[in-house]
């Protein structure tokens, strides 16, 4: 029983991990209808941003993380300006590759720069545990798990109740439209990649004390991300979260009681089956197309 | 400049519309033929990989070009045609049984994928072919007894009526060269079939060819099963020129590769399947290249715009650190494929085709023509 609470526990945590990397999708994918495949570079750039400013700058936490997250808005925003902007409106499959490409080339120039060792970042919640009873949780990992509630409720509300909020749903149902009611949709489509690039940086350094900062990580964790994406319907910020607690969870579990080698497949199991049965996903909504 | 007048409906349907193609293909057909003999075995050999990338590029092409169903998992039929042939050669199976056994199961594994696709539309299928790619990757890893795991499996050369054909050889080379034509060619005749027309038809719209009575389901299922079949043809060619096969060898990074091939190309022609995969198995010697010879040349540059020797040494060193460093090839992948995306999305095909209509008209050309529309994004939840 220990063990389950314990897997349980550090499954939830992974699973926070790829619930914000997914929430970055799924703010980008919201608001442009484009799935951007690098996201798990941002933040493994994000990380590597952190990095640069705590380790190596010798800032304190706080501020260095802030200074990584204003970094990486800024670095969304000109990937947004020079990748997306130009291909808008075009074939989804075409935005899918050149954000490929994109994640290709932020991980060469990442393993260029900052080498392909494993780094590490000094955190207030690297060590030290609560104990409750017999159960050990570790500060890294409850702190993840609270930041993500954090962000997911505030990009809940910002999404919900201020006005930029709406400008982005109302970009995203129909870019003409959208024009039309006068709402600066360029701008509207910067600020989303800012704000996409800003949620993987908090990913990025929240990950940073449980696993190792390395240039394939964002390849990795990106991957698992998706099915947390889609388990939680492509469009929606909680069905994120969740969806990425799920996908945690079954992973975690998966490793611990079942053979060697569904730990790594389970999580696509998962996927391919939502995908059959209900492929809108756990919060998507569902309708018809109109002729 | 060229006018064509139909006279006759099979016009419409001819693979070679007129003489001028008739003569060039031959004429590139004769050089290809004559190439083992001339050319150094280094060069042939990419020729090889060049075919077999090609074959890749046509089944990607039928699938995602013609039938507008994007895929992300092709190095996993390409593992399952390999993994066929490296199973099978243990048995002394003959060659032609295994080859077309390698197709066969990888078209049929490649119907079972396209039902669960049926339902799924862009992001989804992509995220969707990506899991089933995995899925197989870690299958080949864990399947000992069949698979060997992560050991990987060595492949023998062909065996055929007492004779054998190494991976280097010419007869191997002619053997790449001819199931590659095959491919070409019957994809040229499927596309002028009313199977073909289907493909077309779903890729430019769903609906319209629901409503001219086309059965989207069936055709989606049969280009699957095309496209993984020609795919499972290109493994077993793989298999016996890598002559080892091992699971990390078919990760997403080669379905990437094989995508990689029909953007570049140009995703709206056959020719771009080749075109595409001549670019991308040129990558790697360029690399080499780069590696090799650049630093001299940029150092003999400086020298000549007057640094000093050591200066030029400098510099020589520095370039050559930038262009070993781990990872470059990974930066130029991500380069190329943003590049092409932005500034040449109609892909390699479509550039020949611009500068051929510009001696066409000259000096009337205009820009225009090829000018993509503007289009705005409209949710496509709500579909």
């Amino acid at each position: 029983m220990l063990d389950f609470v314990q897997q349980l526990v550090s499954g939830v945590a992974l699973g926070c991990v790829y619930g914000l990397i997914a929430l970055g999708f799924v703010l980008v994918y919201k608001a442009t209808e484009v799935v951007n495949f690098a996201q798990g570079d941002l933040m493994m750039l994000g990380g590597f941003f952190a990095f640069t400013f705590i380790g190596i700058l010798g800032l304190n936490y706080w501020i260095g993380f802030v200074c990584a997250v204003a970094a990486m808005a800024l670095l969304g925003m000109l990937a947004e300006r020079l990748v997306v902007r130009p291909i808008l409106g075009y074939p989804q499959f075409s935005i899918i590759m050149a954000t490929i490409g994109l994640g290709y080339f932020l991980r060469s120039v990442a393993g260029m720069v900052w080498g392909t060792d494993d780094l590490k970042i000094e955190t207030p919640f690297s060590h030290g545990v609560v104990r409750i009873g017999s159960l050990v949780l570790a500060y890294d990992k409850l702190s993840v798990i609270a930041a993500t509630m954090l962000l997911c409720a505030l990009l809940y509300l910002f999404f919900n109740r201020t006005t930029l909020g709406t400008a982005m749903r109302a970009t995203s149902e129909n870019m003409l439209a959208a024009y039309y009611m006068g709402i600066p949709v360029k701008r509207v489509v910067s600020i989303v990649w800012a704000i996409s690039a800003a949620v993987a940086t908090c990913a990025g350094v929240l990950l940073a004390p449980i696993t190792f900062i390395h240039s394939n990580v964002g390849l990795v964790l990106g991957l698992k991300a998706f099915p947390a994406a889609v388990l939680g319907g492509f469009g929606s910020i909680p069905g994120a979260v969740v969806g990425g607690i799920l996908i945690g969870v079954i992973e975690s579990m998966a490793g611990f009681y079942l053979a060697q080698g569904w730990k790594d497949v389970a999580p696509y199991v998962v996927l391919l089956a939502v995908l059959l049965l209900k492929p809108e996903g756990l919060f998507g909504l569902h309708a018809r197309k109109k002729v | 400049m060229r006018f064509m007048f139909k006279t006759d409906y099979d016009d419409d349907i001819k693979l070679l519309p007129h003489s001028g193609y008739v003569l060039s293909y031959g004429c590139l057909l004769a050089l290809l033929v004559i190439a083992p003999f001339v050319l150094g075995s280094y060069l042939i050999s990419q020729f090889v990989f060049v075919f077999i990338y090609a074959i890749v590029g046509v089944g990607l092409m039928i699938l995602a070009g013609f039938t507008g169903q994007a895929s992300l998992g092709h190095a996993a039929f390409l593992a399952i045609g390999a993994y066929t042939t490296a199973y099978l050669q243990q048995f002394g199976v003959p060659f032609p049984v295994y080859f077309l056994a390698a197709g066969l199961l990888t078209g049929l594994v490649g119907a079972v994928v396209g039902f669960p696709a049926l339902r799924l539309q862009g992001i989804y299928l992509v995220i969707a072919t990506i899991s089933f790619a995995f899925i197989v990757e870690e299958i080949l890893a864990r399947w000992e007894s069949v698979t060997h795991g992560n050991e990987g499996m060595r492949v023998k050369t062909i065996q055929w009526l007492g004779t054998s054909v190494p991976r280097d050889s010419p007869t191997f080379y002619f053997l790449c060269l001819g199931v590659l034509t095959l491919a070409i060619v019957g994809a040229m005749n499927l596309l002028r079939s009313p199977t073909g027309r289907a493909f077309v038809a779903i890729r430019d719209s769903e609906t319209a060819a629901r409503s001219m009575g086309i059965n989207v389901a069936a055709y989606k299922v049969k280009s699957f099963a095309i496209s993984a079949a020609i795919t499972g043809f290109a493994g077993c060619l793989f298999a016996h020129k890598l002559s080892f096969i091992s699971p990390e060898m078919f990760t997403l990074q080669l379905s990437i590769e094989f995508i990689m091939v029909i953007i570049i190309g140009g995703t709206f022609s056959l020719h771009g399947a080749v075109l595409g995969a001549i670019f991308i198995v040129m990558v790697d010697p360029f690399l080499t290249f780069l590696k090799d010879d650049i630093p001299g040349v940029v150092a003999g540059i400086a020298a000549t715009f007057g640094a000093g020797a050591a200066r030029a040494g400098q510099i020589q060193s520095s370039v050559a650190a930038f262009a070993s460093a781990n990872g470059l090839k990974g930066a130029i992948y991500g380069l190329i494929i943003i590049l092409f995306i932005l500034f040449e999305p109609l892909g390699l095909y479509g550039r020949w085709l611009k500068i051929k209509l510009f001696f066409q008209l000259f000096p009337l050309y205009k820009r225009a023509t090829f000018k993509r529309q503007k289009i705005y994004v409209k949710s496509e939840r709500n579909r």
